[in-house]
């Protein structure tokens, strides 16, 4: 579904380059749910600009169902960090979801096709309220109703539950795994939160600190559907989060290829 | 039970208001009343000059032509501060060619432009339209190119991921986020367009509100001289009152709520 190949991007030339993410390979399958967790500072928003097709690589490519990325394709969508800024406070609930389908010629019925994304995260009767009026938890919901609405193949979010408290973390975290099997999408998160990762995850890749490199990738054996309490207190997910957590703190110099 | 000492507290308000203007204004007549000056008339005259003159005998012959002449230039400031605002804002190339010039062009002291601007157009109606036009659309424009400069980069990410371009782009994300940022550079330029308004229509002018106030000043029709001030001041508090009903109309959104409703 989607392959991403010798990915690297450098900001700056001469003297002053920095080297955010190098030489990186690992690919998605359809349906799949891949977490990116890495230490502060690694060049996980860099690589998510670049499967997005919002930041040009400095060598290799993105390769969604075959096709180069080169700009933001038709089927991905991608759900900020930063909600505030991502929807547009002068337009309604409703109408912040229905933009992107405008010139989308695949979705038949943009109404309905708004009212079942916000009805899916929880939302039906917020519609007409403007995004500043509503909390934290729910106007990152509409961000992910906006996404859903757009029907991609590939789902991309950049530390989407950053910006909200820990229990509302909890909820939308449990909300993109249910809308995930309801709307079959495939999904690339990206975060700094191990338990996070290892949580939602069926495979979890590692990178190292920059110039980020792939360290690891591991696949999460946990039973579905996960519950916070319960496959938390799995020896599986405990042993997982732990070598997660040693692959992080590695030295860059102990990569294995 | 807060509601009711919210209303109260706002009746408490109106009526401090209204109670210091009433007050204000008869410390004024009794002022002007009794006053010996030939400068100072009346207030009870003012007013009857100002009901003579403006109810309605001149508003065709001077308030007219005024208010043609502030919104034609009022207007073209508008339409020449948002475009070359977006164009400037866009390219950081043409603004840095542009800088000097439009710092040097926006430093000229609005009035110093009168007498260039009669030689040019003449003293028709065209001297002001273009003399408003061209000192209100700084603001308007400088306003406008930070917006555009200052455009968020989530929000544009959004809108490319979501493949929001062109008109649609324009219309439903670039001219809403830029929208305060307009309306406050209109807000800086309605002042200075009234200001110009008036000393041109002094300086070059046949007709007009300007023109009517400094005839009757070079007349000692003291009265009618006081009358124009009263209307120039009317005209200017009600233009202010419309310019905020239709932003808050506009910006509507810009209103950030505190979360509860």
């Amino acid at each position: 579904m989607l392959e991403v190949v010798g990915l690297s991007k450098s900001y700056g030339t001469g003297a002053k380059v920095t080297r955010a993410i190098e030489r990186l390979d690992f690919a998605v399958e359809e349906h799949e749910f891949v977490g990116i967790v890495g230490p502060s500072g690694a060049g996980k928003t860099t690589l998510l600009k670049c499967i997005a097709g919002l930041l040009a690589p400095t060598d290799g490519q993105t390769l969604l169902r075959g096709v180069p990325v080169t700009a933001p394709p038709p089927e991905l969508a991608v759900v900020f960090q930063d909600y505030s800024r991502s929807l547009f406070p002068w337009l309604s609930v409703r109408r912040n979801v229905e933009l992107p389908l405008r010139r989308k010629q695949e979705v038949a019925d943009k109404g309905r096709a708004a009212a079942e994304a916000l009805g899916a995260v929880g939302l039906a009767g917020f519609e007409d309220h403007y995004p500043w009026q509503l909390s934290g938890g729910m106007q990152q919901r509409v961000a992910i109703a906006r996404a859903l609405a757009y029907q991609p193949r590939v789902l991309l979010m950049d530390e989407p539950f950053a910006s909200v408290d820990a229990q509302t973390r909890a909820e939308l975290e449990d909300l993109v795994l249910r809308v995930r099997e309801q709307f079959g999408v495939t999904i690339v998160l990206v975060t700094h939160d191990i338990d996070e990762a290892v949580y939602m995850s069926d495979r979890v890749v590692v990178l190292s600190r920059p110039p980020s490199t792939v360290q690891e990738i591991l696949t999460v054996e946990l039973p579905s559907p996960r519950d916070q309490v319960e496959s938390k207190a799995l020896p599986e997910f405990v042993s997982l989060r732990a070598r997660v957590y040693e692959t992080i703190m590695q030295p860059a110099a102990k990569v294995a290829g | 039970m807060s509601r009711m000492h919210l209303s109260r507290g706002r009746l408490g308000w109106l009526t401090l208001e209204v109670g210091a203007t009433a007050l204000i204004v008869a410390l004024l007549w009794l002022y002007t009343d009794t006053n010996e000056s030939y400068a100072v008339a009346p207030l009870g005259d003012v007013l009857d000059a100002f009901r003579a003159t403006w109810l309605f005998e001149h508003v065709g012959s001077d308030v007219v032509p005024s208010l043609v002449r502030m919104t034609l230039g009022y207007g073209a400031a508008i339409v020449i501060g948002v475009v070359v605002g977006f164009g400037l804002g866009s390219s950081p190339v043409l603004a840095a060619i542009a800088a000097p010039v439009v710092s040097f062009l926006r430093s000229i002291p609005a009035a110093a432009l009168l007498p260039p601007a009669i030689v040019l157009f003449g003293i028709g109606g065209g001297t002001k339209v273009a003399v408003i036009a061209f000192v209100c659309c700084w603001p308007i424009m400088l306003n406008t190119s930070d917006g555009v400069r200052e455009l968020d980069s989530t929000m544009l990410a959004t809108a490319r991921v979501y493949g929001i371009r062109g008109i649609d782009r324009l219309r439903m994300v670039v001219l809403p986020a830029v929208a305060p940022r307009i309306f406050a550079g209109m807000r800086t330029s309605l002042s200075i367009a009234i200001l110009l308004l008036v000393t041109s229509e002094m300086i070059a002018s046949t007709n007009g509100i300007g023109y009517f106030v400094f005839q009757a000043q070079q007349q000692f029709a003291v009265d009618d001289m006081w009358a124009g001030v009263l209307l120039l001041g009317l005209l200017g508090f009600g233009l202010n009152l419309l310019f905020g009903v239709i932003e808050r109309r506009v910006l509507r959104w810009n209103v950030r709520g505190d979360g509860s409703n």
